[in-house]
């Protein structure tokens, strides 16, 4: 099966058809993205130093070597828990208009309704696979909020065929993380149930 | 130079590149827990993870990179014998080589003072690298278990102190309703660790232990044993997969320590630990020789 690959800018069209469970791949931009700067756009009300607009998001803090004159080299970038974001994602959508959130494991109902309601997709990169990541940027374009550290920075990365990313919450607001919980879920209490068992250790 | 300054010298020199090690290459038990569950996968979303996973290993080997761009909080576990001819320098060496690791690997600048709120931008700190101390009596090596516990594998970190009432089933529903909570989104497989003991605290150490026992390893108890493979297939019964996103089994591997507990109370807690997980472990003897247990073969 041919790649399905999304090239920024995105528009909400391109997402059509693209269902919670599907694996896609980048081209274009994607910018690092993670607590403080959501919190410094949605609760500080601070304008981020990069427009997102039809663009990608990475939950990510990378490993980057400072080669000196604005020059950077990505070592390693692997996804983070996107759930941290929960709290602020349908403000940041909202804000900013971005496209795509790239991360790690799920998120929540109000990235859900964000993705819903704006046109936007959740993704998985599978997460600990952070040079295969970085092998998939082509360049570091630039670098904002750089007083925030290496990992909170914001780094504007050109990447090519970028992923797999595994689509977890879609343009519908299907949520595959939700719908897999309810699953584990209903088999742990069959699980616990055998379980309780075999271990009454106090007699 | 005297004679203790250079080895003071060449220990730091080995432990930084070991740590360094470590955080590209998986120690060799893991390595084989995860290559048994990629080829008894047969979910297809599964299966690809699987195989992203091994490039990733594969590339972070080939190109000398951490294989995870969370390089976490480094964390020791040290059993030093009480003839240890260097104990007073241990704390130092340590700091230093997690200090030289950081540039040479590098790793990610992860330690940030709380209050002040700031990255020292060193990956040591106030209190980093955390350093656990066991003294071992009348022995002259010393132990060391490097360990990178990176924000994800750590967010799940949970403990409580249950009635007795509770029993052991109040253990198991504790560890399996953190992992279908938390633990979807701690990179699994995972290697689950619980600590069941008196206080928190000391529930709390041995989870931290039971993840720098070897995976497939058992409890020293039996009936701790038996517990350790009820969880395991129980939680493998849920079918979590690699990412939390569904496949045949869910976990590498279940670890109980356990140590005595106050009549009235049981206290458990769980440390996980990803699939990618960082583990070393050396010995030095008292003339500074070296082994490296985890990774068979390796030298500095």
């Amino acid at each position: 099966m041919a790649k399905h690959i999304l090239t920024t800018p995105i528009k909400r069209s391109d997402l059509d058809g693209i269902k919670a469970g599907d694996i896609i791949y980048l081209n274009g931009h994607i910018t690092t993205c993670r607590d403080v700067a959501h919190r410094r756009l949605v609760e500080y009300g601070r304008e981020l130093p990069v427009d997102v607009r039809e663009g990608a998001i990475l939950h990510a803090g990378p490993i980057v070597r400072d080669h000196g004159d604005d020059k950077f080299e990505m070592i390693s970038v692997g996804p983070t828990t996107s759930m941290r974001m929960e709290k602020f994602e349908y403000e940041f959508v909202k804000q900013t208009g971005v496209r795509l959130i790239v991360g790690k494991g799920g998120m929540g109902p109000e990235t859900a309704r964000a993705c819903k309601e704006f046109g936007a997709l959740h993704c998985v990169f599978p997460a600990g696979n952070a040079v295969l990541a970085a092998t998939e940027v082509e360049e570091i374009e630039s670098a904002n909020w750089r007083e925030l550290g290496m990992p909170e920075t914001l780094w504007t990365c050109r990447v090519k065929e970028f992923g797999p990313l595994i689509v977890s919450i879609d343009a519908n607001g299907d949520n595959y993380f939700e719908n897999k919980k309810v699953e584990y879920n209903a088999k742990k209490e069959e699980v616990l149930e055998e379980i309780y068992k075999h271990v009454s250790f106090i007699k | 130079m005297s004679t203790k300054e250079q080895q003071v010298q060449e220990m730091t020199r080995v432990i930084a590149a070991f740590i360094a090690h470590v955080a590209k290459k998986l120690p060799d038990d893991v390595e084989a827990k995860i290559k048994e569950l990629a080829a008894d996968e047969k979910n297809p979303l599964a299966k690809t993870i699987y195989e992203t996973m091994k490039t990733n290993q594969d590339l972070a080997f080939e190109l000398n990179r951490p294989s995870c761009q969370d390089t976490g909080v480094l964390q020791f576990w040290v059993k030093v014998g009480s003839n240890y001819p260097l104990l007073g320098e241990l704390e130092e060496i340590l700091r230093n080589a997690t200090y030289k690791a950081t540039q040479d690997a590098p790793l990610r600048h992860n330690c940030v003072e709380t209050f002040d709120e700031f990255n020292t931008g060193k990956n040591i700190g106030r209190t980093a690298p955390y350093i656990t101390w066991d003294i071992v009596p009348n022995r002259d090596d010393v132990e060391i278990f490097p360990y990178m516990a990176g924000g994800g594998c750590s967010l799940p970190g949970s403990g409580k102190t249950l009635m007795p009432g509770e029993g052991y089933e109040g253990v198991a529903k504790f560890v399996l309703d953190l992992i279908t909570s938390y633990g979807l989104n701690a990179c699994p497989p995972l290697l689950v660790g619980v600590g069941i003991a008196t206080s928190i605290d000391t529930a709390a150490m041995m989870s931290k232990k039971a993840l720098m026992r070897p995976v497939s390893s058992k409890a020293d108890n039996e009936k701790a044993a038996y517990m350790e493979q009820l969880l395991e297939d129980g939680i493998n019964a849920l079918h979590i997969g690699p990412q939390g996103m569904g496949g045949d089994k869910s976990v590498m591997g279940v670890n109980i320590e356990h140590g005595s507990r106050h009549p009235s109370v049981i206290s458990v807690a769980v440390n996980v630990g990803c699939w990618n997980h960082r583990r070393g472990h050396m010995v030095f003897d008292k003339d500074g020789k070296y082994e490296i247990l985890s990774h068979k073969g390796v030298t500095f």
